[in-house]
């Protein structure tokens, strides 16, 4: 054998054969991430039939007013809803962390339950207490008063901000209260020796060192609702306006028009990324230090019996948002007919048995949910790990790049990302439409971000000499990933499945582009079903899904612990 | 053949160099320690060994075989070594049997045989009756015996220890120094220990490589290491001790306000120009009245400057008379003298070492 072949020799025996492993989960997250988003932009440049670059789909996107009433529309909305949002959770959260208001428990359970009802639940809920009519608060109303019709009316934009705001606002509280969470008593105390008192201790210091949180948690609300797909499509269509996300939905009606859909959906993204990038900057900001240690000892303040209308407030807010919308939810669940009422005669187990048993479409929705959640998760954390695992042993070069791009996702509107998967993988050399496999791995995609923060946060508490143990005994790094990382990292790694899994069984706004029938799943099914008017079988839907979520989330709280889901990195 | 060949080996971090031109051969069944303050490139250099890093430049041989270069480098699971890290790293997930047993289970040995040997090396490291223990459960010594026998289990070709000792109360850390070197004893494992304790290193090692900022200072044994530094900083590093820079002066070396003559030296040939010295302070005796005139010991006029006493014996210092040096040294705690008062020193030029200059 010559030199130069012995060295080549040398080099493959030295090679660390996992190495191909590393770089087929690195192709598979290009797969992912980078072509369908790839493929968006070149749609969106693309004539539909002959393929050859042109301006025409941004043309067609934007020549129209009602497009751009649309646009308008969303924003207005976006800001309408942040607004709100913080009018809601500001107060709330402010009452949890700082003072001595009764029943925080009770509070925070609610917010919680708020935080567990998919939005598009919420706006079913919401026709039901206020659609005209028929509505139990206008019926309440008219009641009352003994006039002829009610003044509450869903269908409006103010009935659209209202619902949005109401499933939205648990980021602003979560944000803000751990921001608030940090600020120690001293900073305070150092107002309150200069002779401020607490109101103005409060306005002058304690809120503003919350506030680049709270502008983080106004940003967020802001991109959500102009993201949001269920909501609107509920209650924006019948009410006769459009906004980005449905217009967006009505491109892919027969015949789908992919290309204008492309250069129509890139403003969304480019407002989401920028305005993130805001966010990521206002949270890293240095000069608040308060916010970067964990702050000293923190008394409550005391409000006398202001904090009874404190609580009052909270719970007029999560009346809005949780207690009364579940119980409307509850009632046509199990009514024969919602509108009948409160009465026994009324109650029945039709309509569980209906979605769950007879009706064929409902009863495989109901395990494609489940199904396509559980692949989807196990997909993502897996991916996930892999790829933290990648960055962090420094596998290969420009592995910081691999993060960027596992938590791309993050700034990506489920909407443009569906369109993405579907630009991708309709057409060879890889079709997946029309299987379960596009909208699972829709799913995995775009939870992916939750799963890398976990599954990194993970990785970073245990030590690598436990691994480099397994290692320099024999064990190659596979073989110490599977004997020694896993199973330490087991409970990391199971919060994250279920903070995937949550999101992934509700999912609406990618999956109601990519579904086909016999790949449908609850959320796509409940807004099919919307407008046969059939309220007590959505409701029945919908609370499948809440029961399930109430009981992965348990299942969370045991093997996590309490905090698992409002958290911060769970947003 | 030597067991273990380390040639010109370096390692860059970026505009960092953490080990610069690295040699060192190692003997079957030697005991190296490679002994250095934090941040000399020990811990780097021992990663290396181990395969976790590759070098920069330089190569790295087993039994005659390039296992590491900057070409490539063979995976740590492929050297047949083990290795002893500073946090044990027993997996919190395996009772102590299991842990030990993993090196075994990689090698593919049959059930009966792994189940003998992990009971007979338990027994060597007094742990047989904590064996189905999790770590959670044991001290931290109890751990470090663990981490002993997990990696001696399985018979490796070099043993490699990074600073496994560190995270011990004082107790411990003297206990298990002889432990480890009991151990090496019966079992003569090639072995390279990584420490920033120079009494661990004396304790342990048939020789010890001095570090110092990426390079190798000196390789010596123990004894030779600190009868003989070659330079100031293992002069400084390796036990305490004096300083004297001196100059060649026809039949004289004269340091500061005093002089020897140059025949006295160890090798007074060599002598030329400026010289330095390490003399330890107990090579230094203390003399309230002139000692007897001898053709070997130098002796000096001085005067005692300071003075602790530390039970096992008295620190002082001595200022030889006329000039500003102060000399350390050490005398049996019933040698009493008072601060101010007029000494004669009584040094041995021989056991002078002397230093390379810098």
């Amino acid at each position: 054998m010559t030199d130069a072949a012995a060295a080549v020799a040398r080099r493959w025996r030295h090679l660390d054969k996992s190495v191909f492993v590393w770089l087929l989960l690195i192709a598979l997250l290009l797969l992912l991430v980078i072509n369908p988003l790839a493929r968006l932009l070149w749609a969106s440049f693309q004539h539909p039939e002959t393929g050859a670059f042109t301006l025409e789909n941004y043309a067609a996107a934007y020549g129209r007013w009602r497009h751009i009433e649309a646009l308008i529309n969303s924003l207005v909305i976006g800001l309408a809803v942040a607004g709100l949002c913080t009018v809601f959770g500001v107060p709330m959260a402010w009452a949890v962390s700082r003072t001595d208001m009764p029943g925080k428990g009770l509070v925070w359970a609610a917010v919680l339950g708020t935080f567990i009802m998919p939005n598009y639940l919420g706006a079913v809920a919401w026709i039901l207490m206020a659609g005209p009519n028929a509505g139990w608060l206008n019926r309440a109303y008219t009641a009352l008063t003994g006039a002829a019709a009610g003044p509450f009316n869903v269908y409006s934009m103010t009935g659209l901000v209202l619902v949005i705001a109401c499933y939205s606002f648990p980021y602003m509280f979560v944000f803000t209260r751990s921001a608030l969470d940090l600020i120690s008593s001293e900073m305070e105390d150092a107002a309150s020796t200069l002779g401020a008192g607490a109101l103005r201790t409060t306005l002058r210091v304690t809120l503003p060192l919350a506030l680049p949180a709270m502008m983080g948690a106004f940003i967020v609300e802001f991109l959500e609702a102009i993201a949001l797909f269920g909501a609107p499509a509920l209650i924006a269509l019948p009410a006769r306006f459009q906004v980005m996300t449905t217009m967006l939905w009505q491109m892919f009606e027969f015949p789908p028009r992919v290309q204008v859909a492309a250069a129509y959906s890139m403003p969304l993204l480019l407002i989401t990324v920028f305005l993130f990038w805001i966010q990521y900057r206002l949270i890293a900001r240095k000069g608040y230090v308060a916010l970067t240690g964990k702050g000293g000892e923190r008394r409550l303040v005391r409000l006398g019996p202001w904090r009874w209308a404190l609580l009052g407030y909270c719970l007029f807010v999560t009346s809005l948002s949780f207690f009364v919308p579940m119980l409307v939810v509850l009632q046509a669940a199990f009514a024969r007919a919602w509108g009948r009422g409160f009465s026994l005669d009324n109650l029945t187990l039709r309509n569980l048995r209906f979605v769950l048993i007879d009706q064929p479409a409902t009863r495989a929705a109901t395990l494609n949910t489940f199904v396509y959640a559980a692949a989807a998760s196990l997909i993502a954390v897996g991916l996930a790990l892999a790829i933290a695992y990648i960055v962090a042993r420094r596998l290969v070069p420009l592995g910081r790049v691999l993060t960027y791009i596992a938590m791309a996702p993050f700034v990506i509107p489920g909407i443009v990302l569906a369109i993405g998967f579907y630009a991708a993988y309709t057409a060879k050399p890889l079709v997946l439409y029309g299987t379960a496999w596009i909208l699972i791995l829709a799913f995995a995609t775009r939870f992916l971000p939750i799963a890398y923060t976990n599954a990194d946060a993970a990785l970073r508490s245990i030590n690598p000499e436990l691994e480099d143990a397994a290692r320099i005994l024999g064990g190659g790094r596979l073989l110490a990933l599977r004997r020694v990382v896993g199973p330490l990292l087991r409970r990391g790694l199971a919060g994250a499945f279920i903070l995937v899994f949550i999101p992934a069984t509700r999912e609406l706004s990618s999956a109601i582009f990519l579904y086909t029938t016999g790949t449908q799943v609850l959320s796509v099914l409940l807004f099919d079903k919307s407008d046969e008017g059939n309220f007590e079988v959505l409701s029945s839907m919908g609370l499948i899904l809440v029961v399930v979520t109430v009981a992965l989330v348990l299942v969370g709280f045991r093997v996590v612990g309490r905090d698992f889901l409002l958290r911060r990195t769970a947003s | 053949m030597s067991r273990l060949v380390l040639t010109g080996v370096s390692r860059r971090f970026d505009a960092v160099t953490a080990v610069d031109g690295f040699s060192l051969t190692l003997a079957p069944g030697e005991f190296v320690s490679l002994l250095g303050p934090s941040g000399c490139g020990k811990t780097t250099t021992l990663r290396m060994i181990a395969g976790f890093l590759a070098p920069s430049e330089g190569t790295i041989e087993m039994d005659g075989r390039l296992i590491s270069s900057p070409a490539s480098t063979l995976p740590p699971e492929k050297r047949g070594m083990s290795m002893i890290f500073q946090s044990y790293a027993i997996w919190p997930n395996m009772t102590v049997e299991e842990n030990v047993a993993f090196g075994l289970e990689v090698r593919r040995l049959p059930k009966s045989e792994i189940a003998v040997k992990v009971q007979r090396i338990l027994d060597v490291v007094q742990m047989r009756h904590l064996g189905r223990r999790y770590p959670q459960e044991l001290s931290g010594g109890q751990q470090q015996r663990v981490a002993l026998a997990r990696a001696i289990v399985v018979q490796p070709a070099v043993l490699l220890l990074d600073e496994p000792l560190s995270n011990l109360d004082a107790n411990l850390r003297e206990e298990m120094r002889y432990e480890i070197r009991r151990l090496h004893d019966e079992f003569q494992i090639t072995t390279v220990y990584v420490t920033h304790d120079q009494a661990e290193a004396m304790v342990t090692s048939d020789r010890i490589a001095v570090m110092n900022q990426g390079r190798v200072e000196q390789v010596d044994e123990p004894r030779a290491l600190y009868a003989r530094p070659r330079t100031r900083f293992v002069a400084g590093f390796i036990g305490r001790t004096n300083l004297l820079d001196g100059l060649v002066r026809g039949a004289e070396v004269t340091f500061d306000h005093f002089a020897i003559p140059r025949s006295r030296f160890a090798e007074p040939t060599s002598l030329d120009g400026q010289v330095s010295f390490s003399l330890r302070p107990q090579s230094i005796l203390l003399h309230r009245q002139p000692p007897p005139v001898s053709d070997r010991a130098a002796v000096i006029p001085g005067q005692i400057v300071q003075r602790a006493y530390l039970g096992e014996h008295w620190d002082y210092t001595v200022r030889p008379a006329g000039g500003p040096l102060a000399l350390r040294v050490t005398a049996r705690p019933h040698e009493v003298f008072e601060v101010d008062e007029k000494v004669w020193l009584e040094l041995d030029p021989r056991q002078m070492a002397r230093l390379q200059p810098e």
